[in-house]
């Protein structure tokens, strides 16, 4: 009797964990199916598209390989040549970059300027906190039809200001838009690790003799380091597919010309309004392998520190 | 002696002073950049179309009306019903899986689970233009295209980096010694699930609604690209509303306030736990 209720006991002790891990899998296997379709075959097939010649909508609904792929002639890198020799889209990466290292820049600095502004124990503190944040609630669509009628405005009006319509200054309407929406988030980043220093550090600087200024710069500022990295990765992901704040206050082609237009556009336009599938498959293609050299770095980095912590 | 005290703690407390006032005052520059969009939108959205063709955006309404907000919310009321039947039913799935996915990350950790996590995160950073030819293919395909559960797959699917990370990097705060004792008492997979983390995860669920919601709300380039006319979000009606041979601005400005007005509401109700949601969001892995 004894002895088999033991028994039974460790028997069930080494069973039950088994079937509860098997429980486990299966619960999360639909979601990682899931994540498998619709992340990795289909960036398999965007990138497979791209090497094809699928050029109209016949193409495309037509016959399949076994892959599903359209059977259409197999081209290489044709489709990246001929981008990398097409003015629109020369255009879109000069203005993808003017605009990632302006906005990203922008972004840091005025999040960062908040930032220390609010945690400097002013009055009121969560109104001025909720006016400089508030725009992260809104859709890019929302902001850029309000900042659009603002500098259309500002263009017809007495103002004179036409940095809209103007083809050397369109693209600051929406580096200012854009930072409008998120300097305020990378404040919240800030002020999060502003005030996790421990004061303790700056006390001891103080009692050492350095002022404010060499505080900020020597103490505060490099610990703030990891945040100031997470930011720009974020920041630099968001500018590189930057699509509706565009499309909204500009066009598509983001204008006037190509002034403001962006790969994200041409790949959409490409795409869905001319049918060159390859050619939207490409410029998909292109800006995937872009986020892709910022973003890996970036998550074996921050995977490795809470693996080793 | 104490004069020269006196002095100078008085020269210093007016240093101070000038110091606060500056930052103040730039705190006031600063926030009057901040402000310019609200007060625009809400200025122009009180004017008549006669007004807004004569005057420019920044002079004060003359004679407020709320006309604009009746043809702006008839133009976007389809919009925002469309809106509400996408983001409700996604956001809801989006967050139960993520916390049964959390759950499982953080509790159950089965082998290769470390390596699969980062490709899972991986997804939530992808430009989503490097799917979206399969994803309209796959659409048609199974005949969804066009309709609003297009949309609400989507969301679902592509929320599942951001919600089971949020939720697992909080299961994972909860001590195991927890669910041991109730391993002890007998209860398995689900009833952990269900009477020992579940119940402990409300504000985690408060955090990733809120998050859901907003991005599913303020979602345009899935919602231009897989919808039809008669399903579009309220972002694509927003889009088009008031656009034409004349643009009619002060009901783009009502529209735009009427469109922002749900998760806006979400914000000032719930902002703490929004910023949380924000900041979860980028500290990653």
């Amino acid at each position: 009797m004894m002895t088999a209720s033991i028994d039974q006991r460790t028997n069930r002790k080494r069973r039950k964990p088994n079937t509860d891990q098997v429980t486990a899998v299966l619960m999360i296997l639909p979601s990682l199916i899931a994540i498998a379709i619709f992340v990795y075959v289909f960036i398999f097939r965007t990138a497979g598209m791209s090497l094809l010649s699928v050029n109209d909508l016949y193409e495309m609904a037509g016959p399949k390989t076994w892959l599903g792929f359209p059977q259409t002639a197999f081209v290489g890198l044709k489709n990246y040549l001929d981008l990398f020799a097409n003015d629109r889209f020369r255009a879109d990466i000069i203005n993808m970059i003017v605009f990632t290292v302006l906005f990203v820049g922008f972004s840091l600095s005025l999040g960062l300027l908040l930032a220390v502004l609010i945690n400097a124990k002013i009055r009121l503190e969560d109104v001025w906190r909720n006016i400089f944040f508030f725009p992260m609630a809104l859709s890019m669509v929302v902001t850029g039809t309000v900042w659009r009628w603002v500098f259309n405005s500002a263009s017809t009006s007495d103002l004179g200001l036409d940095w809209i319509t103007n083809p050397n200054t369109a693209i600051f309407t929406i580096i200012i838009a854009a930072t409008w929406q998120m300097s305020g988030y990378v404040m919240a980043l800030y002020l999060a690790g502003l005030r996790g220093i421990p004061s303790e550090l700056h006390e001891a600087a103080r009692v050492d003799g350095a002022t404010e200024a060499q505080i900020f710069w020597r103490i505060t500022f490099p610990l703030l380091g990891p945040i100031t990295v997470s930011a720009a990765v974020l920041l630099v992901h968001i500018s590189l597919k930057i699509f509706d704040l565009v499309f909204v206050m500009t066009g598509n082609p983001g204008g006037p010309g190509f002034a403001t237009d962006m790969p994200a556009l041409y790949m959409f336009q490409a795409t869905f309004k001319q049918d060159l599938y390859s050619r939207g498959a490409a410029i998909a293609t292109f800006m995937l392998i872009v986020a892709a050299v910022i973003i890996i770095p970036y998550l074996i980095a921050s995977n490795k520190k809470t693996v080793e912590e | 002696m104490t004069q020269t005290i006196k002095h100078q703690s008085k020269t210093q407390s007016t240093a101070m002073s000038t110091g606060r006032i500056g930052l103040y005052i730039l705190l006031l520059t600063l926030a009057g950049f901040y402000l310019i969009p609200v007060y625009v939108a809400i200025n122009t959205s009180l004017k008549s179309f006669e007004e807004v063709s004569k005057t420019s955006a920044f002079s004060v309404v003359q004679n407020p009306s709320l006309s604009s907000y009746l043809e702006a919310f008839t133009g976007l009321q389809k919009g925002l019903l469309n809106s509400l039947a996408m983001a409700i039913p996604a956001t809801i799935i989006s967050s139960l899986l993520g916390s049964m996915n959390g759950y499982i990350l953080a509790k159950w950790k089965f082998r290769g689970a470390d390596t699969i996590f980062p490709a899972v995160l991986f997804g939530m950073f992808i430009p989503y233009q490097a799917i979206l030819i399969p994803l309209f293919q796959f659409m048609s395909d199974i005949k969804l295209a066009g309709s609003i559960w297009a949309l609400i797959l989507v969301h679902v699917v592509y929320g599942i980096p951001i919600t089971s990370l949020i939720f697992r990097n909080f299961y994972a705060t909860i001590p195991n010694s927890l669910l041991e004792a109730s391993k002890l008492d007998g209860a398995g997979f689900f009833a952990i699930y269900r009477y020992v983390l579940f119940p402990l995860s409300t504000s985690s669920f408060v955090v990733v609604l809120i998050w859901q919601f907003t991005n599913i709300w303020n979602d345009f380039l899935f919602a231009v690209t897989l919808t039809s006319p008669a399903t579009q979000p309220v972002t694509v009606v927003l889009q088009g509303l008031g656009a034409g041979q004349i643009n009619h601005y002060e009901v783009q400005m009502a529209g735009a306030i009427v469109a922002a007005l749900p998760t806006l509401l979400i914000y000032i109700v719930l902002g703490r736990y929004f910023v949380q949601g924000v900041l979860a969001g980028s500290v990653k892995g």
